[in-house]
């Protein structure tokens, strides 16, 4: 079941699509000791939202997504920590350019393939990716990380304070301009056809579409963006690890969308604040169930629940309509 | 000279016994993905649960050797059993994300039940006396239970390999590997081929996992770090296939072990870029039958 | 009458190793045309369909689009220049509304499918071309359904409207009303009835009724190579056919 796109969808912000917006405004207002766990949920939905837009529109599967995540962590660290560039927008810049440029690179081959050989790239990606910045230890800190990561403040005038003020509402910002960016293509032309080639890729090639090239496109945006979201999370907790590379950030990130509700922008809302909030709370308590109760939940979402949560919220109103 | 022909005799052994001990783990999972078509990343819990068993049926009960490991085939091949038919059996026409989705999904609980049960340290492996020490092959010096890994491995091997040529059940995998719907046509009951086949597969995973447990150390986050080698097995190799996954783990081994050896500052970039080529190279993989 | 055949195929030929499915195939449609492919099953019609539109490679031979060269051109190519085709199988986008099935390859042609700023709903011409089309087959009430939630025949003719919005020279439909029941064929045979003059019309079918209603003319293919060819009634009365039909009961 899809949103969004479609020659006879309006287009325009309905009203309900501004609460996300105000609720986050609220809670900078309302929760001041949980900005920074609010930061990094805005942070892992703008990551959330760069997947949805291959995997839930363009219906590409990917295990190797934290790729891009991890790049733009490490190359928003590696300029502020060895190369002194602390201007927060020059880091996404160039964090968004490096995205860009793995996406379009690893795209271009990547998608000329299908099936097993396509998800086994994308893993291999992930993988080589990780291993370079294991290795790479006079650039990355290796196994140690990369500290040193100081941040200027944006545009030379709004500080990134201890409690996570600045950090919270630049995270939002940006967020905001990533989700117009998202939704403005998703309801373009261009957003239609990459649905249909999710629905059937056989009858976009019938009706000559350059579906090879699209899928390119979409990609390098989404892996772009998905930078983007790495340099967020560096520039808000001021240091670099392992651990933003790698098969497990990639399935956690598939977790959460999966949970939230794929192909439907407000799944990459809703699942990374669920899933995020919930492991505040419950895995400090009890970190292996938490990991435990994640992969149980990605179980039965699979059998039982495909729709993730908002699947399961349209079943809801479905049935009280009636 | 001879110090170079001595490490290049060490690197070939070591990444031998470490590319069997990949495709006895790994070929099961080349077999199932070519015959159902499911994308199973959770194999590796199986070789993870082989391992565990046979540790645990070593350190903790006193179970001899040769025992430990029948169990560890014996006990991942009847689970694995009970998981196809109430679980993956469910998700066979339901598409390639939900499956792919749901394996992770089972990886994430065994990580977890892993360290809860076992804790986050490796495994140790109390070898038997028998297998423990050097054994003298050739004029040079090698770990016995190495040895011993390449010969019991090579004894799965061929067994496996001679009981997919001559036995019905393997003409029946063959056959259902090459065209499912006429296979299912002329009356091969598929279901119960593919659960026999599954769980074979997983309890092969399960008797490599143990018998490699000395070379790939059995930690609760196994499943995670070693999937990309198991997949660039069968995917190199070539799905269905049983020749194409041998000659890629052996590929791998030998070249991981060489890398690790001679370029330690580089790790597994090699083989993970070499795999990016051949796959584009060759994307049906070295043997694979669909283009 | 033009002197260039709409579509025409030289010695088109395929094989997949010692199998020979396609064997010296010169065929001609004309401009207009009407025409009708049968064979009995495995005679290879499936195969020559998709060596014209480029899902299949040719082992020899050529085919020729309004007297071009078409042969090393892919699909997406040979669409833009006037090629259309309907699957034997239904081949829709599934989950998304009829009108949406329509508007994504009228779109295609107009060239705004690649546009990413301005919304799909904003242009008003491929909203209108779509809608257009669909009243023309009856479908109007439908633009905003699911094609999943579609009765069969129904979807048949989405299939068929889809390769329509495409403006083609050319159109093959593969067995257009195959496994639609008898009350929802006869919808789809009037809309095939119905059809614009210009577009040379090939029609891959099982069903003589259909054949002998629609075409003019009608090529027998058995076993990979052109038995004969001539009108329905020739093609009927024909010994040869009726031999290579042997066994198959005709609508």
């Amino acid at each position: 079941m899809s949103r969004g796109g479609s020659y006879a969808a309006d287009h325009r912000v309905r009203a309900i699509e501004w609460l996300p917006w105000v609720a986050a405004i609220a809670a900078f207002f309302l929760l001041p000791d949980y900005l920074p766990l609010g930061a990094r949920v805005l942070t892992y939905i703008l990551f959330a939202l760069s997947l949805d837009l291959i995997l839930g529109y363009a219906g590409i599967i990917t295990l190797g997504h934290s790729a891009f995540f991890g790049l733009g962590a490490y190359v928003a660290g590696i300029l502020s920590a060895r190369f002194g560039v602390a201007d927060p927008m020059v880091q996404l810049a160039a964090s968004a350019l490096a995205g860009a440029l793995l996406g379009i690179s690893t795209g271009a081959v990547i998608l000329r393939t299908q099936g097993l050989t396509q998800l086994m790239l994308t893993l291999a990606v992930g993988a080589l990716c990780l291993e370079i910045a294991n290795r790479a230890t006079s650039i990355t800190g290796g196994a140690d990380g990369l500290s040193g990561v100081t941040v200027a403040p944006i545009l030379g005038q709004f500080r990134f304070d201890l409690f996570g003020k600045t950090a919270y509402l630049w995270c939002l910002a940006v967020l905001f301009a990533g989700w117009f960016l998202a939704r403005r293509l998703i309801y373009s032309p261009f957003g239609v056809a990459l649905t249909g080639t999710r629905e059937n890729s056989a009858r976009m090639h019938a009706i000559g579409a350059p579906v090879y090239w699209r899928q390119v496109i979409v990609y390098t945006f989404s892996a772009a963006m998905a930078g983007v979201a790495g340099a967020l999370l560096t520039q808000t907790s001021q240091f670099v690890g392992l651990n933003v590379l790698g098969f497990e950030p990639s399935g956690e990130l598939l977790v959460m969308l999966i949970l939230g509700g794929v192909g439907r922008i407000y799944g990459a809302f809703v699942g990374p604040l669920v899933f995020l909030v919930a492991q505040d709370f419950l895995s400090k308590q009890f970190p292996e169930y938490w990991y435990f109760g994640i992969g149980l939940l990605l179980v039965i979402v699979v059998l039982f629940a495909h729709g993730g949560l908002l699947g399961i919220g349209d079943a809801l109103l479905a049935r009280r309509r009636r | 000279m001879e110090a170079l022909l001595s490490s290049a005799a060490s690197v070939a052994f070591h990444g031998a016994a470490y590319g069997m001990v990949l495709y006895v783990i790994s070929v099961g999972l080349s077999v199932t993905m070519g015959l159902m078509g499911f994308a199973n990343l959770a194999h590796g819990v199986f070789a993870m649960a082989g391992g565990y068993v046979l540790t645990t049926a070593l350190s903790r009960f006193g179970v001899p050797f040769p025992l430990a490991l029948l169990l560890a085939f014996g006990v991942v091949g009847a689970a694995s059993i009970v998981l196809e038919r109430f679980l993956y059996s469910r998700l066979y026409t339901a598409g390639e994300l939900p499956q792919v989705l749901f394996t992770i999904g089972l990886v994430f609980m065994a990580v977890a039940a892993a360290r809860l049960v076992f804790g986050s340290l490796q495994q140790p492996v109390p070898l038997p006396d028998y297998l423990t020490g050097q054994v003298s092959v050739l004029g040079r010096d090698f770990p016995a239970y190495r040895v011993f890994v390449i010969a019991f491995s090579a004894g799965i091997i061929a067994a496996l390999w001679f009981g997919v040529e001559r036995t019905l059940w393997g003409a029946m995998v063959r056959a259902t590997v090459d065209n499912r719907a006429m296979a299912q046509s002329i009356g091969i009951d598929t279901r119960r081929l593919f659960m026999l086949t599954f769980a074979l597969g997983s309890g092969l995973a399960g008797l490599g996992g143990a018998l490699g447990a000395d070379i790939i150390a059995i930690e609760p986050t196994y499943p995670f770090e070693h999937l990309a080698y198991f997949l660039i097995v069968v995917s190199v190799g070539g799905l269905g296939s049983l020749r194409g996954p041998f000659v890629a783990a052996l590929l791998i081994g030998v070249g991981d072990t060489a890398c690790k050896y001679w370029l330690p500052q580089f790790g597994a970039f090699f083989v993970y870029a070499a795999t990016i080529a051949l796959l584009l190279w060759r994307p049906a993989g070295l043997f694979g039958r669909r283009a | 009458m033009s002197m260039t055949a709409a579509l025409e195929t030289r010695g088109l030929s395929k094989s997949f190793g010692a199998l020979t499915v396609a064997a010296n195939i010169d065929f001609v449609l004309e401009t207009g045309a009407r025409h009708a492919l049968i064979g009995p099953n495995g005679a290879g019609k499936t195969t020559f369909v998709n060596m014209l539109t480029g899902r299949l490679p040719p082992s020899k031979g050529q085919v020729l689009l309004g007297g071009e060269d078409i042969t090393r051109l892919r699909q997406a190519a040979r669409v833009k220049r006037g090629l259309g085709r309907t699957f034997q199988i239904n081949t829709l986008f599934g989950g998304m509304t009829v009108l949406d099935n329509i508007a994504l390859g009228v779109a295609e042609r107009l060239g705004v499918a690649a546009r990413m700023w301005r919304p799909a709903n904003a242009h008003d011409d491929v909203r209108a071309e779509a809608l257009a089309l669909l009243a023309t087959i009856g479908l109007e009430d439908d633009a905003g359904r699911r094609v999943v939630d579609l009765p069969y025949g129904k979807q048949r003719l989405v299939e068929i409207a889809i390769a329509l919005g495409l403006r083609p020279k050319v159109l093959l439909l593969d067995e257009p009303a195959a496994g639609v029941p008898s009350l929802e064929s006869e919808r789809i045979l009037e809309v095939l009835a119905r059809l614009p003059g210009e577009i040379a019309i090939l029609i891959i079918e099982h069903d003589m009724d259909l054949v002998v209603r629609l075409a003019q003319r009608v090529t027998v293919l058995v076993q990979g190579e052109v038995l004969c060819e001539g009108t329905p009634e020739q093609i009927v009365g024909d010994r040869r056919v009726q031999q290579a039909f042997l066994g198959e009961r005709h609508g």
